[in-house]
């Protein structure tokens, strides 16, 4: 074997490194059989016991769900999806919904330690509420009293149908419209749970929020839908983190998620998505088609999205902003990291429709092995979009000669005023680089991890401290104790 | 005294060209080497063998370093026993900033020695006193390393590198070149202060400059791939004078 060819095998056997996220739990739950039709969508929400307008709204998305072509897939090579072979619905199964810690249902939380989120003392040691959403049902959200000092509300979405419904009737949907795209209307029409935020005007969180996903049950897709609200001058940084076990089928992951900041308000999004990413051989793994917007409905508003994506077999997002507001500023920092034979086409939508509003776009595209990384991204400046500033910095590293790396900025202008930047890189991890820093003595593996990660260091700065740490592990890094 | 490097009889190839041709040299504790020789002659090569970079192949003849057969050892285990290369150009890597990368370094080396991370608190004052040692500023240590750095800010940085990590054996592969008067005497002193009794520099340069602030115990001329000659100080006087002509073509 040459050198090359052993240089190439250990990157491989570095990024062969296996999903640690991918056990199951052994949880009695109730499933609803696969399948779906009117009945369904009506027998979800009646077991959310969901008021009666939320109801008709799940069966107007449902039905114009059924008239709507299937998605052109752009990019990603995808097998048809068989709708009627998925369950809609899972929960574990307990009698009522818990009411504290002790009443969840150990094996649970024992899952939640393994995910390394052990909700009694860590979330509390870090300060940091966790809503956690496994399979359809949110189990837990810790620190409410807290937060409710402070006015904050923040709880599965299914508790906030039945204790908030004035906020949900005038706020679901007004971001990501039923007919927004097909997966859109079909969580519309399925959601099961996900997470609901309220911050009161002028109230600045105390903490940062958080949820954790996770898919346990086999064939069963998770449409979790999550609305937050920024009123006039408020502030809040929400963080999820997603995983779920190998199983050799796909798994669906429809998501919406709908931010509305208004005036002077300020909403910090972040992502760690880590979704079981199928096997070497592309076998398995989760169909992350998620559709995420910010309304920055108010002056001066401000949303910021960042994202690490690591996991996923096939990855379909583009967190989007509508900067609506006069001043208001979008952001967007992602890192997507594919290895083997995933898929990612990621990206953002920038729409402006306010005077003197801006935006950044900062994108880091990591590819190994055969894996296709798609960067797509939109800047429309209407007509009124005055003295509207876009700033775009989209990089690709590539590792080994087999992965893909695409980028597709589109650029709108309506205006004379606006300006625009955009720059692009693309480079290759150099096997200088790596000799450098082994005859420094670290490790061919850490030293992957640290050029990976000085490539991604702007988005990772982006996160909150904790969960920068979580990210840089994720990112298959050991930078003990290096962070600058 | 005792002995850090021995090679004996070494050839080295370069995917089917001989680069290194029956190459002898022993280096003890406290020595200081110099090696001069016209460009290509294969210094680079030389360091880059003993460090050991993959497109080096040790055709016969060996390198041993203390008690290790060099060839038995990885990159990463021939810096973790001591073994140093400052670069002849030294590589960026962008984002990663220098404090983090010697960090990493050091604690890469503990950790082989099965010694713990080092306190934040200790790296701290460590790097500040050698950073300012070589005249680097405390913002360049934020940067990338080596990330738009001038020539002769690498070269600094790599005697920065080299006194944080605490080698036994220093190569330094053409340190001075590109260094203005200043910058040349800070890589002295850093050179100067890393040398003991019981460490040892290996020193590929094309100038006399840098060695009358050194002063080496030998400088050897290299010639296709071999030393053709050895003396002291007053070699390197003598080749600044007349060239290589005289000992290449007599
Ligand atoms: N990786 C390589 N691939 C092909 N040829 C190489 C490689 N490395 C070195 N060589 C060749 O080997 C010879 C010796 O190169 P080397 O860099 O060791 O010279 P040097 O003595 O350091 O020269 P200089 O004084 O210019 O730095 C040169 O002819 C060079 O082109
Ligand atoms: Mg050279």
């Amino acid at each position: 074997m040459s050198e090359a060819d052993n240089k190439n095998k250990e990157i491989n056997e570095f990024l062969n490194k296996s999903y640690e996220y991918g056990f199951t739990t052994e949880i009695e739950s109730e499933t609803i059989p696969p399948g779906l039709d009117e009945a369904v969508v009506t027998l979800i929400s009646k077991k959310k016991k969901e008021p009666e307008f939320l109801l008709n709204w799940r069966l107007k998305a449902f039905n114009h769900w059924k008239k709507m072509p299937k998605p052109d897939w752009a990019k990603l090579s995808i097998d048809p999806i068989d709708y009627q072979a998925i369950s809609y619905f899972s929960k574990p199964k307990q009698d009522g919904g818990p009411r504290s810690l002790d009443e969840v249902d150990p094996k649970l939380l024992e899952t939640y330690e393994k995910l390394g989120i052990p909700l009694h003392e860590r979330a509390k040691l870090a300060g940091v509420a966790v809503d956690a959403v496994f399979d359809s049902v949110s189990v837990v959200t810790t620190f409410k009293d807290k937060l409710a000092e402070a006015g904050v509300i923040f709880c599965s979405f299914s508790e906030a149908a039945i204790d908030y419904p004035e906020l949900i009737e005038k706020y679901l949907g007004t971001v990501v419209p039923i007919k927004d795209n097909y997966f859109a209307a079909l969580n519309s029409a399925v959601f099961s749970d996900g997470t609901f935020v309220y911050i009161p005007k002028d109230v600045r969180c105390p903490m940062e929020l958080s949820t954790y996903f996770r898919i346990n049950e086999a064939k069963t897709g998770q449409f979790e839908r999550t609305l937050i609200i920024a009123e006039e001058g408020s502030y809040v940084s929400y963080l999820e983190g997603c995983t779920a076990p190998m199983r050799d089928e796909n798994q669906l992951h429809a998501a919406v998620v709908e931010l509305i900041a208004h005036k002077d308000a300020e909403i910090k999004y972040s992502t760690v998505q880590n979704w079981y990413p199928g096997d070497e051989d592309g076998k398995g793994g989760i169909y992350n088609f998620v559709t995420k917007r910010g309304d920055c409905k108010g002056e001066n508003s401000k949303i910021s999205w960042t994202q690490i994506e690591t996991g996923s077999s096939i990855t379909w997002k583009y967190p989007s902003c509508i900067l609506r507001g006069d001043n208001s500023t979008g952001e967007f920092h992602s890192i997507a990291l594919t290895n083997n034979l995933q898929q990612a086409d990621t990206g953002t939508k920038m729409i402006r429709l306010g005077k003197d509003t801006k935006s950044k776009i900062i994108s880091k595209g990591i590819s190994a092995k055969s894996s296709q990384n798609t960067y797509r991204g939109q800047v429309t400046m209407a007509k009124g979009a005055k003295n509207a500033r876009n700033f775009t910095q989209c990089d690709s590293l590539l590792i080994g000669s087999d992965a893909g790396a695409h980028t597709f900025p589109s650029i709108d202008v309506m205006n004379s005023s606006s300006i625009l930047e955009h720059e692009a890189t693309t480079s290759k991890i150099a096997d200088e680089q790596l000799f450098y820093c082994m005859q420094r003595g670290i490790s061919e593996e850490d030293a992957i991890g640290l050029i990976v990660s000085g490539f991604c260091k702007e988005v990772l700065n982006e996160l909150p401290m904790e969960f920068a740490v979580e990210a840089r592990a994720l990112l298959q890094v050991n930078l003990e104790g290096a962070i600058g | 005294m005792t002995k850090i490097l021995s090679i004996k009889d070494l050839h080295v190839d370069v995917g089917n060209t001989s680069i290194v041709n029956g190459l002898n040299l022993d280096i003890s504790s406290g020595e200081t080497h110099a090696i001069m020789g016209p460009n290509g002659s294969g210094k680079s090569t030389l360091a880059k063998t003993i460090a050991g970079h993959p497109d080096y192949k040790i055709r016969s003849g060996t390198i041993m370093y203390r008690d290790h057969d060099l060839n038995d050892l990885s990159i990463e285990e021939r810096s973790n026993l001591g073994v140093f290369l400052g670069f002849q150009y030294p590589i960026e890597i962008p984002g990663l900033s220098n404090t983090a990368f010697l960090k990493a370094a050091i604690n890469a080396k503990r950790k082989y020695h099965n010694l713990g991370d080092l306190s934040a608190s200790d790296f701290l004052v460590d790097l500040k006193e050698k950073s300012r040692m070589m005249d680097i500023e405390q913002k360049f240590l934020s940067r990338g390393v080596n990330e738009g750095f001038s020539g002769g800010e690498k070269k600094r940085n790599e005697i920065l590198q080299m006194l944080m990590l605490e080698p036994v054996l220093s190569i330094l592969d053409e340190t001075d070149s590109g260094l203005d008067i200043d910058s040349m005497k800070v890589v002295a002193s850093g050179v100067n202060a890393f040398r003991n009794e019981n460490t040892a520099s290996l020193i590929i340069t094309h100038y006399e400059r840098l060695l009358n602030y050194i002063t080496p115990d030998y400088v050897h001329v290299f010639h296709n791939g071999a030393i053709i000659k050895t003396g002291d100080i007053q070699l390197a006087r003598d080749l600044e004078e007349k060239g290589y002509e005289w000992l290449t073509n007599p």
